[in-house]
């Protein structure tokens, strides 16, 4: 019983340890970006990176998943004869929820995770203890562009998503299914709000890249020097940014969404 | 370095330097100097935080007391900025070479002049192919890193030490795993840039031959003191019975062959627990 | 770290694409080409009971939309709700005699208002009022009548 508690006090104080070295490295990394900004070509190559190559896995999730709430959406609105808000309910749960969700997760999965083991790796194969002796600081020159390119390509990727979701959900809705497509995009512009919804997604896509940006570079650099440390930092990356989103898009859609 | 008297010149100083990692002293007390424009080289076992050392003297680590000076700055008592251009002026070569992975051979060379100068690309390409052309790699200059046998990538990260020209250079392990003909090759270069370049030399080395070879002073270092310093001629001839048989390779003498245990029988005999 | 033009092409096809996703979410998928579009005016009307009217709601006359509603308020003196909406300014030709009810799309659907034109010649202008209103249906209320009067009824 002791022991356990000691455990647990021990756990806990390790854990708020690391927030607080996170949050550390957080500073850091945001003070450098008056650094970074005269010299776009770091940020460039990083969106090359962190932006583009998750271009691809982002617009096909999002088309599959927009199809496939077409088909749900039809069957199940088609029940109380309103197949006709199947744009509604398409673009309603792609902005305010899918979209910014699916994307961050899908984020983490591609580029948290390269970008963890590409930081661990670098510390582990000494790179950044020989760019410091080298009177580069690490953080300036390789933390803050990763991170700067993860928070600009979040919601970009984001509003593919919802984009690409909400064409699949019309070529299967209309062009599979015989939704009228002047309603299917009607009906979705008189319920979509710009501010409460489009804007809110894009919030929620901002805060979700910068967590994810945040806790994939930092288990990075807090990884231990090792194969086995950087691959369970990598793992870290991916566990740790699915609750941080999960539980941020909960926080977050209180206080958007709560009072109507 | 202009002054008649410089080869008496102490470059870098440690003074009563204590460093301890957990519970373990990795330093007591020592003290340490290191004379300017000479080859000088810290010795010892692995595990004895002769790589400590040199991230102490570059700063990156804090000791717990003492000193360290480097050219008259107390390494550890400058402001960030301060301790950065001194930085500039020391290069430092890793075991692994460090080399930038995600850049080929002539961007890494060319990385401190980016950083640190304003150089048009046109100059940074004359220095990067000299700095190549010192270490015999020019024609390596479009590989990257991954290409690299472990021998070529050292002495890339050695172009890329004298790149911003620096005063002195910490060699970390330069000879591990190399072969003979690599080996030779940096044992040469090394000698050659210290005496061309004017450059002063710590070298932590574990290799005995190689480094009695082209060192000026030798410091042998063991259990966080020193054990031996003196010409490499005079540790050859140390009558501490330690550094003979560092120096010799014999596998039983003042280091044992085994870890500390308990007792062999006794730990045989007990066989109801697992460990 | 290899700096090519490539890259900084594709780079900027991302950043494009996604603005362009991000107009496509504006412009066609929400109501912002509705706000930023034409003028419109106000018009107001009473209702005993806008039922589960909202702000956004739809406004519309023969099944089309041409406005929607902007406020709705308490008045405690007369106990009715007042209903404002903001009408197209293209439909300035809506009588002074039309008649607005509270309707319901389908079953389930959302509550809007419709506008079913009279026969006047003097059309309404800013600020102007619908006299003549049709409450909401309260499905409660209609069921529990339905009920009594079939209660009734087998007597």
């Amino acid at each position: 019983m002791i022991q356990f508690l000691q455990y647990l006090g021990e756990s806990t104080r390790t854990s708020f340890t690391k927030l607080g070295r996170g949050t550390y490295f957080l500073l850091q990394t945001v003070s450098g970006i008056l650094s970074v900004l005269p010299r776009p070509r770091l940020l460039l190559t990083q969106m090359y990176s962190v932006g583009v190559m998750s271009f691809l896995i982002i617009t096909i999730s999002g088309l599959f998943v927009g199809m496939v709430l077409g088909l749900q959406g039809y069957y199940t609105l088609s029940d109380f004869g309103a197949e006709e808000t199947l744009g509604v309910m398409v673009a309603a749960s792609l902005v305010r929820e899918l979209g910014p969700v699916v994307s961050a997760l899908l984020f983490a999965g591609r580029a948290g995770s390269a970008l963890t083991a590409e930081i661990g790796l670098m510390k582990a194969t000494e790179q950044l203890s020989g760019m410091e002796m080298m009177a580069v600081d690490p953080i300036k020159r390789i933390m803050t562009p990763r991170f700067l390119a993860g928070l600009m390509s979040m919601p970009l990727l984001a509003a593919l998503f919802s984009a690409v979701g909400i064409i699949g959900g019309q070529i299967i809705g209309s062009g599979l299914l015989g939704v009228d497509e002047g309603a299917y995009w009607s009906q979705m512009q008189a319920s979509i709000d710009f501010r409460d919804d489009i804007i809110n997604g894009v919030i929620k896509s901002i805060v979700f890249g910068f967590v994810t940006s945040w806790i994939a570079l930092f288990e990075g650099y807090d990884a231990i020097p090792t194969s086995e440390g950087v691959s369970r930092a990598t793992t870290r990356t991916v566990v740790n940014s699915a609750f941080s989103i999960l539980g941020l898009d909960f926080i977050l859609t209180t206080l958007m969404f709560g009072d109507d | 370095m202009d002054n008649s008297d410089s080869s008496q010149d102490i470059l870098v100083s440690v003074r009563n330097l204590s460093f301890s990692r957990g519970n373990q002293k990795i330093f007591d007390d020592i003290s340490l100097d290191f004379e300017r424009g000479k080859i000088t080289a810290i010795m010892g076992p692995s595990g004895t935080g002769k790589t400590t050392l040199l991230k102490l003297i570059g700063g990156q680590l804090f000791p717990d007391q003492g000193s360290i000076t480097v050219d008259g700055q107390n390494v550890h008592k400058l402001r960030r900025t301060e301790l950065y251009n001194l930085r500039k002026r020391l290069g430092m070569l890793f075991q692994s070479g460090a080399l930038l992975t995600d850049m080929n051979v002539y961007d890494n060379v060319a990385f401190p002049l980016r950083e640190h100068t304003h150089l048009t690309e046109s100059m940074i390409r004359t220095l990067v192919l000299m700095k190549l052309q010192a270490v015999g790699l020019r024609g390596a200059r479009n590989m990257m890193p991954n290409e690299l046998s472990g021998g070529m990538a050292r002495r890339i990260a050695l172009a890329r030490a004298i790149a911003l020209d620096p005063m002195m250079i910490l060699y970390d392990e330069p000879f591990t795993g190399q072969d003979p003909i690599s080996m030779g090759v940096l044992v040469h270069l090394i000698k050659s840039l210290n005496n061309i370049l004017g450059l002063t030399s710590i070298i932590v080395s574990h290799d005995v031959h190689d480094t009695s070879a082209i060192a000026d002073y030798i410091y042998v270092l063991s259990g966080g003191k020193i054990v031996g310093e003196g010409t490499p001629k005079e540790i050859q001839n140390s009558e501490s019975e330690w550094v003979q048989q560092f120096m010799t390779g014999a596998a039983d003498g003042p280091v044992h062959f085994h870890y500390p245990a308990k007792d062999y029988v006794d730990d045989l005999l007990s066989s109801g627990k697992r460990y | 770290m290899q700096h090519t033009s490539t890259q900084d092409t594709l780079v900027g096809l991302f950043v494009a694409s996604g603005v362009v996703g991000l107009f496509f979410l504006a412009l066609q998928v929400s109501n912002l080409s509705s706000f930023v579009e034409e003028d419109s005016y106000t018009i107001t009307a009473r209702f005993e009971n806008s039922g589960g009217l909202k702000i956004k709601s739809p406004v519309s006359a023969a099944g089309v939309k041409i406005g929607k509603v902007s406020a709705i308020s308490f008045d405690p003196k007369t106990y009715e709700s007042v209903v404002q909406m903001n009408i197209n300014a293209r439909y300035n030709t809506i009588p002074d005699d039309t008649t607005a009810s509270i309707f319901t799309a389908g079953l389930l659907g959302e509550q809007y208002v419709n506008l079913e034109p009279g026969g006047s010649d003097v059309f309404l202008k800013n600020d102007g009022k619908i006299e003549i209103t049709q409450s909401a249906i309260i499905l409660e209320k209609a069921i529990g009548q339905f009920l009594f009067k079939s209660a009734e009824e087998k007597k």
